[in-house]
């Protein structure tokens, strides 16, 4: 999946004798008294400095930081964006899942890789490694592109310099929808400043959450119906309780914010057009739970998102809205902010805790559960981006006021990131019981082409196939629920009638083939059985036996996998199987 | 071990046990008996080979039985059908990966629960060529099943060497040293706790391994011998 070249400068040897330790033992001498959980913040700082991470360079964080020089490796492997071997100066990332394949991702691919080739030819002095790679969050902008990490556009007029010098413009993510709350500062083209989102009336919600008990702020939480938007809907307000009753201190609370859910990103928008909304909620959750600490875990992909929580968290320390004695009362909460490094599986509550704790991405066993067994084996909230930013208005509405969006079982106002075959791809809030139809056809601007709606896949990878008989559905979880659909984390990928479902369902076994972490069997082994499977089906090899091969996979990983990666990454494929047998079976010629 | 003993029922049969212990032993004590891979009566239990999923009443997925502890009340179901295909499919998925042929164990396994070693044909399988970089042992990782083990071992669970880790992940995964150096240039004190608990003969002492290739006992004393002092490098094996 890698295509490197280097251009005749800087050669390799040369920096690999040139190499300057010197780099990394100032940023080490920083950190080191965190000891391991300093691991993945040294490992990018390597990175960043050396352009790789040269084996003495492991060597002297794995002394630093105490921690077994095998283990430093073996985490150093784990996550696609650390690399043992030198990669080019610039990086481009070029999105290899459905939404973007259907745009001509996989084109945009081989010219970069081509022009690479043909700039080292020529002698062209750049340094440029062209990778493939899972869901960047910009579905809405597909082709999806990084370079260095940052948005770019695949749009035509863009010149090769301008895409390696990166001087492209930022693209920007269409957000509408029958509601504007959650998005009501997003879509504008900027980041809401503290002072535009105090001048909104923001922080209100703190500042009343500060003169009442904890427990009246989780029976608030509770009595809104919030339940989490991250894909598993556990209720919050009882995950609260549960980590402020539990024993043991000091107490956690972390925002999980390692969107990477192919087709997913609400939580990107959120966290770069209004960052102050969602670090209100999570300041909230940690005076409800009794935490003086929290930490924002950014997916590692999400470099703007890095950088405008980074901003925000200090605008907020300097207002006194992080900090010792917070606005004045006797509550202190500071946010240690932390990236990820190219896992999907850290999306994994239990995964995410092992990466801030500097080890593999590996999910734990459950139970213990995190409320009481979390991060560092202490009792802590985990809470998706979204389902933080539902806190504030939650406060602010009251319960009461909140219960009257949505249906009587879902409650409130939710985020869903259209992508695919529409007219108007983008973010959308609508309260709870929308339908499918007014969400595609009038808030989407309907089908991009004249085919017509084939499908669309709810949920991402781990999703279901929705099919035109759905298209009435309501998008609450009991409405998709009874219609055999997941709401996951509010994805949806359009399909018009001329897309060839099995290069979704082949590329959606790749992600997970390529994002399962090896622990449990069952997913380890499934997922690659799987993509191999799906692989041949593609090019037409399709073997009797297939469709049973797939559902004896498809089941085992859903009944008997660790966690919620495997438990769900035969969801698509076995859902197509029920709606679409025959894509399953060999084409036969009369 | 005042408190009061847990009554649950296991395959029809009314079982009381401790507070506290797994389904698993809960089962041997019943005198049932459930497949395990992974599990290691003196490694942590991490509960990643799946084999000893059971069906317990009320819950959405298979639970795990080396690790999951029995509760008041508890219907378990360790032959059920969803049990069986999950077991049957995850040898059959493990045949088409790895050498087993020193896994008897699991070969056993495979005929009890009617697993097709040839299930999936096309499959791309984990063939790596031996390692043969020390005096001691031998790691043959077209052998392992990644139960991690010996990585267990080497770590908390006995030595605290921490010579091994992983590289890659997925289905990628393998057991490595730092930066894949030879096993001497690591932490290795060859203890050997590693090749004991390996189930696969993945890990195997280099006579044995020796002996396999058709050396003689002298031969061998005469190798190993003169490679501990260092003199002989692995270049002598090959010619």
């Amino acid at each position: 999946m890698l295509s490197q070249f280097y251009a005749p400068f800087p050669t390799v040897s040369k920096m690999e004798s040139s190499l300057d330790l010197s780099l990394i033992r100032s940023f080490l001498s920083e950190i080191a008294s965190q000891g391991r959980t300093a691991l993945l913040p040294a490992l990018h700082a390597a990175q960043d400095f050396y352009g790789y991470i040269p084996e003495p360079v492991a060597l002297e964080i794995a002394q630093t930081l105490q921690i077994p020089a095998a283990d430093v490796f073996g985490v150093i492997e784990f996550y696609a964006m650390f690399h043992t071997q030198p990669v080019g100066k610039v990086i481009i990332h070029v999105c290899n899942d459905p939404a973007c394949a259907l745009a001509g991702a996989d084109t945009v691919f081989k010219q970069l890789s081509r022009r690479t080739e043909y700039a080292l030819e020529t002698g062209e002095p750049i340094s440029v490694t062209v990778e493939q790679s899972p869901c960047l969050g910009l579905c809405d902008h597909a082709p999806a592109l990084l370079v260095q990490n940052l948005p770019a556009t695949a749009a035509p007029e863009i010149t090769w310099q301008e895409l390696v010098a990166h001087t492209g413009r930022r693209p920007q993510t269409y957000v509408d929808g029958d509601l504007r709350l959650l998005t009501a500062r997003c879509g504008k083209g900027h980041t809401t400043s503290l002072e535009a989102y105090l001048a909104q009336g923001g922080y209100t919600a703190l500042r009343k959450v500060l003169t009442i008990p904890p427990e009246r702020v989780i029976e608030e939480v509770k009595a809104s119906g919030l339940v989490g938007r991250g894909g598993a809907a556990f209720p919050t307000g009882l995950k609260w309780e549960s980590a402020a009753r539990a024993e043991g201190t000091p107490k956690y609370v972390v925002c999980n914010a390692d969107e990477a859910e192919p087709g997913t990103f609400k939580d990107r928008v959120l966290m770069e057009d209004d960052p102050h909304q969602v670090l209100e909620g999570m300041i909230i959750a940690a005076y409800a739970i009794g935490a003086a600490k929290g930490y924002f875990y950014i997916r590692g992909e999400y470099l703007n998102a890095y950088q405008t929580i980074r901003h925000a968290v200090e605008e907020a320390r300097t207002a006194n809205l992080l900090g010792s004695c917070i606005l004045g009362s006797d509550f202190s909460f500071d946010i240690e902010i932390r990236r990820g490094a190219g896992a999907y599986v850290c999306g994994e509550e239990t995964a995410l805790f092992e990466s801030i704790e500097g080890k593999r991405g590996f999910p734990r066993i459950k139970p213990p559960f995190p409320t009481t067994h979390g991060l560092f084996g202490k009792p802590t909230v985990i809470n998706n981006v979204e389902t933080l930013a539902n806190v504030p208005l939650i406060l602010q509405l009251g319960a009461n006021e909140y219960r009257k969006m949505g249906t009587e079982k879902s409650p409130g106002p939710k985020l869903f990131c259209l992508s695919g075959d529409v007219r108007r791809p983008g973010l959308y809030e609508v309260p709870f019981g929308t339908p499918l139809r007014h969400l595609i056809f009038d808030l989407g601007g309907g089908m991009r082409s004249e085919a017509p709606f084939q499908a669309a896949l709810i949920g991402g990878a781990a999703g279901t196939f929705a099919t035109p008989d759905h298209l009435d559905t309501p998008l609450s979880f009991e409405g998709l629920r009874a219609a055999g659909l997941t709401l996951g984390s509010g994805v949806i990928t359009v399909f018009d009638s001329q897309r060839d479902l099995r290069d979704v369902l082949f590329r959606l076994a790749r992600f997970f083939a390529e994002e399962s972490c090896g622990k449990c069997y069952p997913c380890q082994m499934g997922t690659q059985r799987q993509y191999e499977i799906m692989s041949r089906i593609l090019n037409g090899q399709t073997r009797p036996g297939d469709i049973e091969r797939l559902q004896d996979i498809g089941w085992t990983m859903t009944d008997a996998s660790l966690c919620g990666l495997g438990q769900t990454a035969a969801s698509a494929i076995l859902s197509a199987l029920s709606h679409w047998p025959h894509l399953f079976q060999a084409t036969t010629f009369s | 071990m005042n408190q009061p003993l847990v009554s649950l029922t296991i395959d029809g049969i009314a079982v009381q046990a401790e507070p506290g212990i797994t389904i698993l032993k809960a089962a041997q004590l019943a005198g049932i008996e459930i497949p395990t891979i992974c599990y290691h009566d003196h490694c942590t239990a991490n509960a990643l080979c799946r084999i000893c999923v059971v069906e317990v009443s009320g819950a959405r997925t298979l639970v795990p039985a080396c690790v999951a502890t029995v509760q008041d009340g508890m219907t378990v179901y360790t032959h059920s059908e969803r049990v069986q295909r999950s077991r049957r499919t995850i040898l059959e998925m493990l045949y088409a990966s790895v050498d087993l042929s020193e896994a008897p164990e699991i070969q056993t396994m495979a005929q009890v629960y009617g697993a097709d070693p040839q299930r999936f044909p096309e499959a791309e399988r984990r063939t790596l060529s031996p390692i043969d970089d020390n005096p001691m042992y031998i790691r043959d990782y077209a052998k392992c099943i990644l139960c991690w083990r010996c990585v267990q071992v080497c770590a908390e669970d006995a030595q605290y060497t921490y010579a091994i880790n992983f590289s890659g992940r997925g289905y990628e995964t393998q057991i490595s040293t730092f930066f894949h150096r030879p096993m001497p240039e690591t932490t290795c004190v060859f203890c050997g706790q590693c090749v004991g608990v390996c189930p696969t003969g993945a890990l195997k002492p280099k006579r044995e391994w020796l002996l396999e290739q058709g050396y003689t006992p002298e031969a061998i004393m005469e190798l190993t011998r003169s490679e501990r002092r260092g003199k002989k490098r692995r270049a002598n094996l090959a010619a």
